[in-house]
């Protein structure tokens, strides 16, 4: 029997490409310098795509392959992904929840630290030679600080757990409370913000939490307070954020995601209270190869006939 | 120079100021509205000044790690007490103060929490390549190169803290929250502690994936972390250093650095502050701090607290709070 045809949206992982030449036939977008013209060339052949939080699966690549049995995302995001046209073709969706739960955690942790300690920015003063020329300004500190987070899911609660073992009050703001916690609930972004120093951006992006942190947040969370992204870019509004951050009217940021990456605002490049990360909340060697192994064994199961280990759809 | 007295007490509350010339005094204003500061520093010729004082003078305030001499007890034969600034009392002669009879209190818990935070935070960075994956976005490489190299996962790491300290205690409370698995090294095996205990830090070493820096410097622990410690840790090993630059045999380990025998380091401290050793600055895996993990206001605030708690219970003969035990 042939190898079913799947197509690879981007070079997201060496090892991923590997394993999958040796049980299907792999074709990689990225290496076509007209998309259109490849769909085209392939709709008949094209069973399965992998996609990344770069390029997923939208409505007019779905509606290209009237073959595709399933979307294979090598993220937990499903913000690349037309869920309603998949939905409607009957196209079988996957994610890799769970594995990349803790190091996106740590990194919003690291996020923190490097921006209310200022590690980064010392790390930088100390390299520079500068140290011999006196002390480097008081950082901030963070043990018992005040945190919100947006969104209290797997990630939410990941962030949560760390951030109390650093006696952090925690509260949070999700589209409906969680039974499981005693963490404070806001049901409104605005409050929450109003009421904690650091808030932490780590919900799902959809229709309702596009730019759910915009000038009135931001606004809330006033000059002492920090922001943390390892959601979506558009989680936040870009602009709104670069004009608070050179007017001083939030204490700093610290970014991993952006609403046009690669691109990263270039105001912000040159602020010491600003930390800008390349989207690397789930960047380990252990949690790639966990995310790529997930991606194939729920291929595998599919073309096995077996039950789909992390469904979406 | 105000006399002034306070309630209850039937000596004036002199306190004798030592700390390093250039050093800008943060309380010294509000210290001066509860006691007298005789401040050497501040007059014309020093050694006079402390000569005419001397025997008023019962306790001295020691700003930042200054080196209190020999010399300088035996001008004060009625010192008492010296309160120091930092947690590290590597600066004093301990056998010589228990001589002399002379108490020294340290900063006590006032700064763990905000230095286990620092040593967590250096930990995420070394592993994560924070510092070095921003520095990649600031000078535009994510646009033109592409992604950034993978890093290393923290949960389930094997961390190995030397020294269970009130600061090694708080690291191991936060590390735990992140899935790690803590043993330790201490002096002494503490008895109602959950973590695996190793009598000697090889056997630390060659048990850990991660080692954390954290006990006093004394002449036992001068370069305890040497040449078969990191060799032991491994390639993948990486180092975090809170406590003092001599610790660690700085000179190998930026050794093993550069040969790539050990995965990376987090310094706060450095043996010869502020110098660092250039080959530092080009590595990836290394993150860098200006002996900063007591450098925030917060820090500053409660050892203020701290200071004025114990030289008024001095004064009033109550109780001392984070007395250093003299062996």
């Amino acid at each position: 029997m042939e190898k079913p045809v799947v197509v690879m949206t981007n070079p997201m992982s060496e090892y991923l490409e590997h394993e999958l030449s040796t049980q299907f036939t792999l074709l990689k977008l990225w290496t076509h310098s007209s998309k259109p013209k490849f769909f085209k060339q392939n709709s008949n052949l094209i069973k399965a795509v992998v996609g990344d939080t770069n390029c997923g699966a939208d409505a007019e690549m779905i509606e290209s392959l009237p073959r595709l049995e399933i979307v294979a995302s090598y993220s937990v995001g499903l913000d690349k992904i037309d869920l309603e046209k998949c939905r409607e073709k009957g196209v079988r969706v996957t994610n890799t929840p769970d594995v990349l739960t803790d190091d996106v955690a740590d990194l919003a942790i690291g996020l923190i630290m490097a921006v209310l300690r200022r590690v980064a920015a010392s790390d930088g003063f100390v390299r520079s030679g500068k140290w011999k020329g006196g002390d480097f300004q008081l950082a901030t500190k963070f043990s018992g600080k005040s945190v919100g987070i947006v969104g209290l899911g797997r990630i939410g609660s990941a962030i949560a757990k760390r951030a109390e073992a650093f006696r952090c009050p925690i509260s949070y703001h999700s589209r409906s409370q969680k039974p499981h916690t005693d963490c404070k609930y806001y049901s409104n972004i605005i409050d929450l913000a109003t009421n904690c120093q650091i808030l932490v951006v780590a919900c799902a992006l959809t229709e309702e939490t596009r730019h759910i942190v915009n000038r009135k947040v931001i606004d809330a969370l006033g000059p002492n307070g920090i922001l943390i992204n390892i959601g979506r870019g558009a989680h936040i509004d870009e602009p709104e954020l670069v004009s608070a951050l050179l007017e001083g009217r939030l204490a700093g940021a610290g970014l991993d995601v952006y609403e046009n990456e690669p691109e990263v605002p270039e105001q912000l490049l040159g602020l010491d209270n600003v930390v800008l990360l390349p989207h690397v909340g789930s960047d380990t060697e252990e949690t790639s190869k966990a995310m790529a192994d997930l991606v194939i064994r729920n291929l595998e199961a599919y073309f096995g006939n077996k039950p789909l280990l992390t469904p979406v759809l | 120079m105000k006399q002034k007295s306070m309630d209850q007490q039937d000596d004036v509350p002199l306190v004798f100021v030592h700390r390093p010339p250039s050093f800008h005094f943060p309380f010294k204003d509000r210290l001066s509205t509860h006691f007298n500061l005789l401040d050497p520093l501040d007059s014309p010729d020093s050694t006079h000044f402390v000569r005419r004082h001397a025997n008023s003078i019962r306790v001295l305030l020691c700003v930042d790690p200054t080196p209190i001499s020999s010399d300088l007890l035996d001008l004060l034969p009625n010192l008492q007490l010296i309160v120091g600034s930092s947690v590290g009392v590597d600066h004093l002669d301990l056998s010589d103060c228990r001589r002399r009879g002379i108490a020294i209190t340290n900063s006590g818990v006032a700064f763990s929490e905000d230095v286990a935070d620092l040593a967590v935070g250096l930990l995420i960075d070394v592993l994560r390549g924070i510092s070095a994956a921003a520095r990649f976005v600031r000078s535009g490489f994510w646009a033109k190169t592409g992604d950034y190299p993978l890093g290393f996962k923290l949960g389930g790491k094997r961390i190995g803290i030397v020294g269970l300290g009130n600061i090694g205690s708080q690291v191991a409370k936060r590390l735990e929250a992140f899935g790690c698995i803590i043993s330790y090294n201490s002096r002494r095996k503490k008895p109602s502690v959950p973590f695996a205990y190793y009598a000697n830090i090889y056997d630390l070493a060659v048990n850990s994936d991660v080692l954390m820096v954290c006990c006093a410097l004394t002449e036992e622990t001068h370069h305890i972390v040497n040449k078969e410690v990191m060799a032991a840790l491994g390639k993948e090993g990486v180092i975090i250093n809170v406590g003092r630059g001599a610790l660690i045999d700085e000179k190998e380990m930026v050794r093993f650095l550069v040969r790539g025998e050990i995965g990376g380091v987090g310094l706060d401290v450095f043996e010869n502050e502020p110098d660092v050793p250039k080959e530092l600055f080009q590595l990836d895996n290394v993150v860098l701090s200006p002996h900063s993990a007591v450098a925030t206001p917060e820090c500053f605030d409660a050892l203020e607290e701290l200071i004025i708690f114990n030289l008024k219970a001095f004064f009033s003969h109550e109780p001392l709070r984070s007395l250093v035990e003299l062996e």
